[in-house]
């Protein structure tokens, strides 16, 4: 393992401080955990939102606490849910009397974690709702099994219900906001190298030079299916053409699109792709209003990328392209 | 079973936790994200710290500790399916400073149903289930026709946690791979085993 570090077991500590070191005018840390919250706190009687989940998904989740996104992220250990108290951490660092909104992306660990914090609300009466978040499509679903799982596309929620909470919707729109963009998105990764977990010490998988992973989540798990290595164009068109036909999409509808990079691969690649989606796009007739190109949901250092799409109306649209101020993620008015 | 047993019970499986984590993080490695291992190694440590911290008093106190303690710095589904079920089986134990095998076992039921509504999953879900329900079965049996056979506890959770090789994963981070999951050994069932091998190793 060949990884900037000191030692395992502060990793997630350390990275918490450098980002608060590194983004002081948005970010402060809760004394003694793991909880990132906004530097300078909403108004009060706005929803707070709280996402989080395991570190190594960098940006995510701190890098979208700000203004129009996040109140507060709450990290694990890497690829490891938070605990329960840290959660309940966040949750009361996002509350500024109008309840808490919860952004969870579908894996049993997290879906249990903040469901126990959630009761520890309850307790304080502190009212939360959660927004469960499963993109995925490669993951078949099921009422029978976990379902599909959270992957890229819970940047979106971020950025829309965030919009939504800072126009002072009230707890029950902002979930409804956040529930219509899970409705209305899907996404879809794949790999060309899994990643080192620090307190593993080696990749979780191995590919040859000629294989790519399809379907992976954003873990450095493996996928779904092992295929011959793509180019740009083919990966391109095998995963849009899966998001469309999951999304129903039809000639004239409008779609947000975010191409994302699983760590390592660089924009380079990022923008071959993305040019070949704008003319896959015209090809079906789909318009792209809003392209989001970049890292905003990593797995460590993977090397890969994903697609999600976003199906817009006006309210997603605006919602999608009001003032966000976070480290991570900029939006100016136009 | 005695207070001693009981925090001897839980720094066997911290003991065994920490011989077995490289192959812990190696079963999650094929189906899961590699840290099984290492977030039952975090969590045991403290938990042995913290019964070590903590003066005697009763197995319910030390239970509910160690509850708390997974809970808090295991993370992911196991932290919380542990730690919730085990403040479950600190609330079904009476307090005192021994409790007979009768009510230890009625306690595990109580973690046994707790991990159920938590987690959902049941036997040949490919989980920790199918080590803690026909476990918990057996012990149950044993006890009504005598004394619980802690030596088969060992050798029998290890058994049911192989027969996870076979199955596909309907729950957890494993169920994403469906048919790809067939062929390993489900790591929540692996550490599962190593608490009966570690209760099997303090039994009468």
């Amino acid at each position: 393992m060949k990884k900037i570090i000191d030692t395992v077991e502060t990793v997630v500590d350390q990275a918490l401080d450098g980002m608060v070191v590194a983004y002081p005018e948005y970010l402060m840390r809760v004394p003694g955990t793991s909880v990132l919250a906004r530097a300078v706190p909403k108004e009060d009687g706005r929803v707070g939102i709280v996402s989080g989940g395991g570190s190594g998904h960098e940006p995510a989740h701190g890098g979208y606490v700000g203004y129009g996104m996040l109140d507060a992220a709450v990290a694990g250990e890497v690829f490891t849910s938070p605990t329960p108290d840290q959660v309940y951490a966040g949750i009361k660092a996002a509350d500024h009397g109008a309840g808490v909104l919860l952004v969870v992306k579908n894996y049993t660990g997290d879906v249990m974690n903040f469901d126990i914090a959630r009761e520890l609300a309850d307790g304080d009466g502190i009212a939360t709702e959660v927004v469960l978040v499963n993109d995925d499509v490669a993951v078949q679903d099921s009422l029978y099994t976990t379902g599909r799982r959270g992957i890229a596309g819970t940047v979106f929620v971020h950025k829309i219900a965030g919009a939504a909470a800072e126009e002072g919707a009230d707890l029950g729109a902002v979930k409804a906001v956040g529930d219509a963009v899970v409705a209305n998105m899907a996404s879809m990764g794949f790999a060309l190298t899994s990643c080192t977990v620090p307190a593993n010490g080696k990749p979780t998988f191995e590919l040859a030079d000629n294989e790519m992973e399809l379907g992976i989540g954003i873990h450095g798990e493996p996928g779904i299916e092992r295929v011959p290595m793509m180019s740009a164009r083919e990966v391109t068109n095998t995963l849009f053409q899966r998001l469309v036909g999951e999304l129903s999409l039809a000639r004239g509808d409008r779609v947000a699109v975010m191409v994302n990079s699983m760590g390592a691969t660089p924009a380079l690649e990022l923008a071959i792709m993305t040019a070949h989606l704008n003319e896959f796009a015209q090809h079906a007739g789909i318009v792209l209003e809003r392209v989001f190109m970049g890292e905003f949901m990593t797995s460590l250092e993977m090397a890969g990328a994903s697609l999600t799409l976003l199906r817009l109306d006006g309210q997603r649209a605006t919602r999608l392209g009001a003032v966000a101020d976070t480290p991570a993620l900029r939006i100016m008015q136009r | 079973m005695d207070e001693s047993s009981f925090r001897q019970l839980w720094r066997s499986f911290a003991t065994l936790i920490r011989e077995h984590k490289d192959e812990l993080n190696e079963l999650d490695a094929a189906i899961g994200d590699a840290d099984h291992g290492s977030n039952m190694d975090r969590g045991l440590t403290k938990v042995v710290d913290a019964l070590e911290a903590s003066p005697e008093g009763s197995l319910r106190a030390d239970a509910k500790l160690v509850g708390m303690t997974l809970m808090g710095t295991v993370g992911g589904a196991s932290g919380a399916l542990w730690g919730s079920a085990m403040l479950k089986f600190a609330a079904a134990l009476p307090d005192a400073p021994t409790v007979s095998w009768a009510d230890f076992v009625a306690a595990l039921d109580a973690f046994v149903q707790a991990l159920a509504q938590r987690g959902k999953a049941t036997v040949g879900d490919k989980t920790m289930m199918d080590v803690f329900i026909p476990m918990v079965d057996e012990l149950q049996t044993a006890l009504t026709a005598g004394e619980p056979p802690f030596d088969t506890v060992r050798s029998h959770a290890r058994e049911y946690s192989e027969r996870t090789y076979d199955m596909v994963a309907k729950r957890g981070r494993a169920a994403y791979l469906g048919e790809r999951s067939v062929g390993h050994v489900d790591p929540g069932s692996r550490s599962s085993a190593l608490w009966f091998e570690a209760l099997g190793a303090v039994g009468p």
